[in-house]
This record gives structure tokens, C-alpha cells and sequence, in this order.
């Protein structure tokens, strides 16, 4: 798993359960590391056995986790960089919405290492679409579903997004769109923030 | 000409607007007969009615005399920066249309990132088969995936200094450094051992540095190591404490006439021309010596201080000399000064 996701899980849990709960988190684990580096990689057990070690600490089931994860990267995270990136995906949250089956490509573009499952997104009634992702990691729905949700407040969308199948490689969610224009959201400027 | 294939598409304004909102339409007068909506944005003042060459500046073609110059470029290219506190620079494509007129439509080109803060554009400003969005995109990706990398760096930096101030060794000569040195006295001094303390500071080797370059000092002061492991034994201690300064530790050895001889031959050793790039390097070395029975309860710094005094009056004494340090009788007391 690319340093990138790990680091992430990581400065989630320091951030929203405190240094104490990942130091646990990090030695309940048995994966013998105590930092993740952004630009390393990582063997893909050693994510499964974080999160295995995050739901004993926290005594929270792992989808739970993972869709605040997702929820956190995009409303909480600071620097906004996720959200930012996201953003330049459309000006609305529908056009957002069609932007997702670029993501992969995008985010390759960005660094080359990082694979993010195949996206596909299917407009099945008006308003009701399907995301179907195709060979992620296991829970990555869950992590999308939390983050679908933030973007959708982010553009001061009204959607419900829920996930429909979850099996190995394959996980699908529904995401119902009641009004676009629903509250204010918060707002995006191509330029860059000063740093 | 296959029939299937129109000659001449008649495009509305509107639609004009949507495809191309950097386009405008010029008269054979030069005055700007339309323009879209994006590049409305670029000029707040509007730009129809008002003459081309007055809002922009063309750097290419460089000062057309007559508003069909614009479209006789090769391929019909064009350089333009607004005329404007900005300076925005744009560049795009002249064609001729009837009656003289021009159509020119424009685009940011490498410049948008600091054009969109200028005129604060927004996505809806470009078209949506125009890349720039994705540029801009990547630009800030790119901004972001280095300020990660530059954070490992930072990190890694970190652990080297930190690693180095754990360290033992000089990298330069390998020899042991400051901390090794400090760490080996007061080894021995807490097992009571007997051992005389050399301090060597080299002469001439700041003319070295000066005339031949850091490469060739460098090169002097791992040919010096050479010499004091040559001359002390497996079991003493050599450290480099500074530039060019070197302290030993010789161990259970207090006979001044030994130490003395020790640092005569050291000296010589030190003497004996250093060859560098076809020139050679001569330096030489001033000594101080103290030993540990000169004192009741010996002492790091009060030998350090004394070994280094005895070194300066080598200097003074006209250098590449050896000198014992002179302690005085009264040194039962604690250490009348403290080394800096």
C-alpha cells in the first residue's frame, strides 16, 4: 500500500483520537512501525493490520472507520490538498461526479505509484447513480462513501450515498441526489492558496 | 472534394462565446468588433469599440504596421500582453475573414497560473475541451507531492545530524572526534589509569588551505592522521578536536622523556613533504604534553587547559617544538580556570 494511504489512516487517528490512541493503534498492531512516510511504500498487510488494531482500540467496527476517514480527508484535513484536488474535478458536484472515473488517471499523474481502483460511474434514473470500483483494496467503498458524502456537502449538495455490494474487488455505491444547490458548500478558487 | 465534408461552417456568436471564449472578431480599422466572454473578464472596461493594439501589446509579430500583419505571421501565431498592471501574456491564432476583418482567438499558455489569480478566473471561464484546468490541477499536485518529499527530506536530514551527534568518528580522517576524546578521558580517569596528554595543533597548514584550496587541506589532514596512527600504539586514543587541532591520549605512559620523544618523531613525521596535484604540501606541528601524575586528583579540563598551554608556549617558543606543561606546585585546590 503506498505510504500516502497509510500515512493518511495514520495522521487521521493522531488527529481525531490523539497521539496516545495511534501509539496504540501502532504497537497493538504487531507491524513494528511507529511513522509512516508519505513517499514509501508499504507491504498491503501491514495496512489490514493497523486497521484490524484501530477497531480493538477504539472499539469502533472497521466500515465505521474507514467512511470517517474518508469524511475526515476532505473536511477536516489540513492542508485542504485532497479537496482541492478533488475540486478541480468540476464545478458542480454532478460534473464531480463524472470527473470520478478519471481519478485514477489524475492521481497517476500525480504520483505515478499510487493505484486507486477503476471507477465507473452510471446515471441509472435521474438523480440516481451508481459508482461501481473494480479491483481496490478491501473497505476502499467505505473510505469513498464517507469522502462522496464530504464532497457533496463541500459543493452544498443534498446526496445520500450508500454502499450496495461489497465482495473482493468489487464494490458498488448508490448515491442519490436530492438538490444541488441544496446550502452554500465552501467555496473553491483555481489559484492556489499562499503557503 | 468529397461532398459529405461542408466547406464553410456558419457558427452564431453565441455558440462562437461557448467554444472559444477567448476569441474576437477585428476590423480592418483595428477596433475590436466583439469579444468573448472570457476575455471580457481579462479587460473589466470591455474591449468592443476599443482599438486591439491599445489593450494589447503584440510581441509577435513585433509592431505590425497594418491589422492584416497580425494574420501573415507564419501559421498565423501571435504573442500578446495585455496592457494592463498585469501583463498578462496570451498567445493564439490570427485568420483572416472577410472584409478585412480578423478572427483571434486566444489562450493563457505557461503564463495562467498567475493570470487566473490576476483576473480571478474560474473554471466556468474555459472552455471544457480546454486543458488548463487539468494543468492547473496538475500544477498544484505536483506542488503538493513536493512539499511531501521535501518533508522526508527534512525528516531524514533530522536523523543524519542527529546520528552524527552520536557518532564517535571523524569523517573527514577517521580518527576519533571531540566527544570520543572527551569520552576516553574520562574513562580513564575514573579507572585511575596513568596516561600523558598530547595536544597538537598543526602549523602552516592555514597557508595550505589558503594558496592550494580546501581539496588540498583535506587531503593534509587525512595524510596527518596517517602519521599519528603511525606513531601511537593500537591502544592509545587520537582524536581531531578541531580544523586542524588533534589531541592523544597515550596510554600508561608518563615519562616525559618518552612523551617528548614520542612527539619529536611525531613532528618530523608531520615534517615530511605532502604531495598534492604534482605541488607539495609543508606543515608542521607545536606540542603541548601534560601527564596524569602531575596532579593529585587529575582532571579532563585541567589537563585539556594545561596541555594547551604548554602547546602555545611551543608556538611562541617559534613553533614545531614539544613542550611539557609547567604545573605549578599548588594544585591540590580544585582548577584555578576553567576551559572555554
Amino acid at each position: 500500500m503506498h505510504g500516502l494511504i497509510n500515512r493518511s489512516i495514520q495522521v487521521f487517528l493522531t488527529e481525531t483520537y490523539g497521539e496516545r490512541a495511534w501509539l496504540a493503534v501502532a504497537r497493538g498492531s504487531g507491524a513494528e512501525i511507529a511513522d509512516f512516510e508519505s513517499m514509501q511504500s508499504y507491504d498491503d498487510a501491514v495496512t489490514g493490520m493497523i486497521l484490524a488494531a484501530a477497531e480493538r482500540v477504539l472499539q469502533k467496527p472497521r466500515a465505521r472507520i474507514l467512511e470517517d476517514i474518508g469524511t475526515w480527508l476532505i473536511a477536516k484535513r489540513q492542508p485542504d490538498t485532497v479537496r482541492r484536488l478533488l475540486r478541480f474535478g468540476g464545478v458542480d458536484f454532478v460534473e464531480f461526479l463524472y470527473s470520478l472515473d478519471d481519478l485514477p488517471g489524475r492521481v497517476r499523474l500525480a504520483v505515478n505509484d499510487l493505484d486507486l481502483p477503476a471507477m465507473e460511474l452510471e446515471e441509472h434514473a435521474p438523480f440516481t447513480y451508481t459508482l461501481t470500483l473494480r479491483g481496490g483494496p478491501p473497505g476502499f467503498g467505505q473510505v469513498l462513501q464517507g469522502l462522496l458524502q464530504a464532497m457533496a456537502d463541500d459543493y452544498g449538495a443534498l446526496a445520500v450515498i450508500e454502499q450496495t455490494a461489497a465482495r473482493p474487488g468489487l464494490e458498488v455505491l448508490r448515491i442519490q441526489l436530492f438538490q444541488t444547490d441544496y446550502a452554500l458548500g465552501r467555496g473553491f478558487q483555481l489559484q492556489a492558496p499562499a503557503s | 472534394m468529397n461532398a459529405m465534408i461542408p466547406d464553410a461552417v456558419l457558427l452564431p456568436a453565441k455558440a462562437c462565446d461557448r467554444l472559444m471564449p477567448m476569441h474576437m472578431i477585428v476590423a480592418a480599422s483595428g477596433h475590436i468588433l466583439h469579444a468573448g466572454p472570457t476575455l471580457q473578464k481579462l479587460v473589466p472596461a470591455g474591449l468592443q469599440g476599443k482599438r486591439l493594439l491599445e489593450l494589447f501589446e503584440s510581441r509577435r509579430p513585433r509592431s505590425p504596421e497594418r491589422i492584416e500583419d497580425l494574420a501573415a505571421t507564419p501559421g498565423g501565431r501571435l504573442r500578446f500582453v495585455l496592457r494592463d498592471g498585469s501583463r498578462t501574456q496570451l498567445m493564439g491564432l490570427a485568420l483572416p475573414l472577410n472584409k478585412g476583418r480578423l478572427f483571434i482567438n486566444l489562450s493563457f499558455g505557461i503564463s495562467v497560473v498567475d493570470a487566473i489569480a490576476h483576473h480571478a478566473l474560474t473554471a466556468a471561464d474555459f472552455a471544457p475541451t480546454d486543458p488548463t484546468i487539468e494543468m492547473l490541477y496538475l500544477v498544484e499536485a505536483k506542488a503538493a507531492v513536493m512539499a511531501e518529499s521535501q518533508k522526508l527530506n527534512e525528516r531524514l536530514k533530522e536523523a543524519k545530524r542527529e546520528a552524527e551527534a552520536q557518532a564517535l568518528t571523524d569523517t573527514l580522517t577517521g580518527l576519533g572526534n571531540r566527544r570520543a576524546m572527551d569520552e576516553a578521558l574520562a574513562r580513564q580517569l575514573a579507572r585511575g589509569e596513568s596516561f600523558g596528554l598530547m595536544h597538537l595543533d598543526l602549523d602552516y597548514f592555514k597557508d595550505v588551505n589558503d594558496t592550494l584550496g580546501h581539496a588540498a587541506g583535506d587531503h593534509v589532514l587525512t595524510e596527518v592522521a596517517k602519521v599519528l596512527r603511525e606513531v601511537t600504539r593500537a591502544q592509545d586514543v587520537v582524536a581531531r578536536v578541531g580544523g586542524d587541532e588533534f589531541v592523544l591520549l597515550i596510554r600508561g605512559v608518563v615519562a616525559s622523556e618518552v612523551l617528548m620523544d614520542l612527539g619529536r618523531r611525531l613532528i618530523a613525521g608531520l615534517e615530511r613533504p605532502i604531495a598534492w596535484q604534482r605541488r607539495h604540501c609543508r606543515i608542521s606541528g607545536s606540542i603541548g604534553i601534560t601527564t596524569t601524575d602531575r596532579y593529585p586528583r587529575p582532571d579532563a579540563d585541567r589537563m585539556l587547559w594545561d596541555a594547551d598551554e604548554a602547546l602555545y608556549a611551543s608556538k611562541r617558543g617559534g613553533r614545531a617544538t614539544v613542550t611539557m606543561a609547567e604545573v605549578p606546585a599548588a594544585i591540590g585546590r580544585a582548577s584555578r580556570r576553567k576551559r572555554g
